[in-house]
């Protein structure tokens, strides 16, 4: 690990300053992190503690809950409120990682965490994220767990996360503080990036900005799916998943918000596949018309080629859970 | 505030890149907790802060200012060994016994953590308290490996002692 000033935050002000320099980073649970500095993947001349700052508690607000970015994985999947109106929220956190990552992870640290991408993780091998303009060693290379959507010709990496997917199907808001003290919001939806020309810019967050909140919206009816495949039945990032909240009346669909995890360099939204959706009687013939939505641009690189059919199956699978047809 | 690693007090590393795994084995000199991969991967570094367990490797031993940490070393003695050190020696919960240091920190935890009610991918309805099955311990214990695979032996250990203490 290269040397750095450690410096702890003691108020969003002063943290949102401390962050501004260009060679600082915020450090919050740090599992990911430190990780990467052990690497020398990160190298930042100045880690900012977050940890010390009043942002680690849920709150009921404006009929839905407030989750503080210092809020760690466990106590979210763990609170009560989360478990009865968002338990997509709670499935897809235990999904993930495991009892002692969950401990420290943090809900903003979490959006924020980057890429397994092998090629991204050593820094003896080219990467445009990592060193933009080095090249993409994955695309001709190893790609088993990398994206078939959203792509560019710079970057296939995925974004790794659960946690972010639930929250992309839920459209749940991101609250950033900027560091010139002003605040906003940013829906999950938009917060992260695809790759395009700048694979090293993977969400929407500035200099100085520090993530103070997510804001899941008041609860919906219906049922609630997290469908993830890996290649271990725990511990292992996603291959394939799926977020999905779908509400029947009468035998048709009136609600259908669905998220993918592990196919793009962002947790993958397309509204398309609600309309197709809601309206609609369950049927496979109706979810495989979905799947044509999603893969309509899907692209393989070898040897995530598997993908592609897995998407299909994971997204049909996941639809008949939620509407209780049987295959 | 000083660090307290099994209730001794120490004054936190002047260098920050210390962890927290390697300033328990090296600045405290408590080397029960162990190195595997030091990528929080493995899971042999497990320690319990304020009672809460994680990977000490993957954690900054400044970040642990007031916190009380606690080892293997301060879960019991070969005098007096907790329930789930006896446990383990009567289980045969390990061959070569390096992850178990980290096992049994976990394990520790684990207990703690049914007995909140938290939930894991194990427990169907997370909406639900989670029940004291096999699959719940194997399910909360994923992060711990043994690449001596005695995985049923901890599972039969973890067990024994759950099921007498919750």
């Amino acid at each position: 690990m290269k040397p750095f000033d450690y410096q702890r935050a003691e108020r969003l002000e002063h943290a949102g300053q401390l962050v501004a320099d260009s060679g600082a980073m915020a450090i919050a649970g740090g599992t990911n992190l430190l990780d990467l500095m052990k690497l020398q993947v990160e190298t930042p001349a100045t880690l900012v503690d977050l940890g010390a700052l009043p942002l680690d508690t849920i709150a009921e607000a404006d009929g839905g809950l407030r989750i503080g970015a210092l809020v760690t994985n466990t106590l979210t999947a763990a609170d009560a409120r989360i478990r009865g109106e968002y338990p997509l929220l709670a499935r897809a956190i235990l999904a993930g990682a495991t009892q002692q990552l969950r401990n420290k992870a943090t809900t903003g640290g979490n959006l924020c965490q980057r890429t397994r991408c092998y090629y991204f993780t050593n820094i003896d091998q080219p990467c445009n994220k990592r060193d933009p303009g080095s090249g993409c060693g994955a695309i001709k290379g190893i790609a088993r767990l990398h994206a078939i959507l959203g792509t560019s010709d710079q970057c296939i990496a995925t974004y790794p996360g659960d946690m972010a997917v639930a929250m992309c199907a839920l459209d749940a808001t991101v609250e950033i503080a900027g560091g010139d003290g002003s605040t906003r919001s940013v829906p999950v939806r938009d917060f992260h990036l695809l790759p395009g020309d700048t694979p090293q810019r993977e969400n929407v967050l500035e200099d100085g900005d520090i993530i103070t909140a997510v804001l899941l919206p008041p609860p919906v009816s219906g049922q609630q799916i997290y469908r993830k495949v890996r290649e271990r039945s725990s511990y292992a990032f996603a291959m394939c998943s799926v977020a999905a909240i779908v509400d029947q009346a009468d035998g048709t669909i009136t609600r259908a918000d669905l998220a993918f995890g592990g196919l793009a360099h962002k947790p993958w939204h397309d509204p398309r596949i609600g309309e197709l959706l809601v309206g609609a009687k369950p049927s496979l013939t109706l979810f495989d018309k979905a799947a044509d939505l999603l893969l309509e641009n899907a692209q393989g690189y070898g040897e995530n080629d598997y993908k592609i059919p897995l998407a299909r199956r994971a997204l049909a699978a996941a639809l008949c859970d939620a509407t209780g047809l049987t295959a | 505030m000083p660090i307290s690693i099994n209730h001794q007090p120490y004054d936190l590393p002047d260098d920050p890149r210390v962890s927290l795994l390697d300033f328990i084995r090296h600045d405290a000199g408590q080397s029960g907790t162990k190195k595997g991969c030091d990528h929080g991967q493995c899971g042999a570094c497990t320690v319990l802060v304020n009672g809460v367990r994680i990977n000490s490797c993957l954690s900054l031993a400044v970040m642990h200012d007031g916190d009380e940490v606690t080892t293997i070393e301060g879960l019991g003695t070969i005098d007096q060994p907790s329930a789930l050190q006896k446990a383990f020696l009567e289980h045969d919960g390990f061959q070569c016994g390096y992850c178990t240091p980290g096992q049994i920190c976990s394990a520790t935890a684990l207990i703690e953590e049914i007995r909140a009610g938290w939930p894991s991918d194990a427990t169907g309805d997370v909406e639900q308290a989670p029940k004291l099955t096999d699959e719940e311990i194997r399910e909360r214990m994923s992060g711990n490996l043994c690449r001596c695979g005695a995985y049923p032996n901890i599972i039969a250990a973890i067990r024994e002692v759950a099921e007498t203490e919750l």
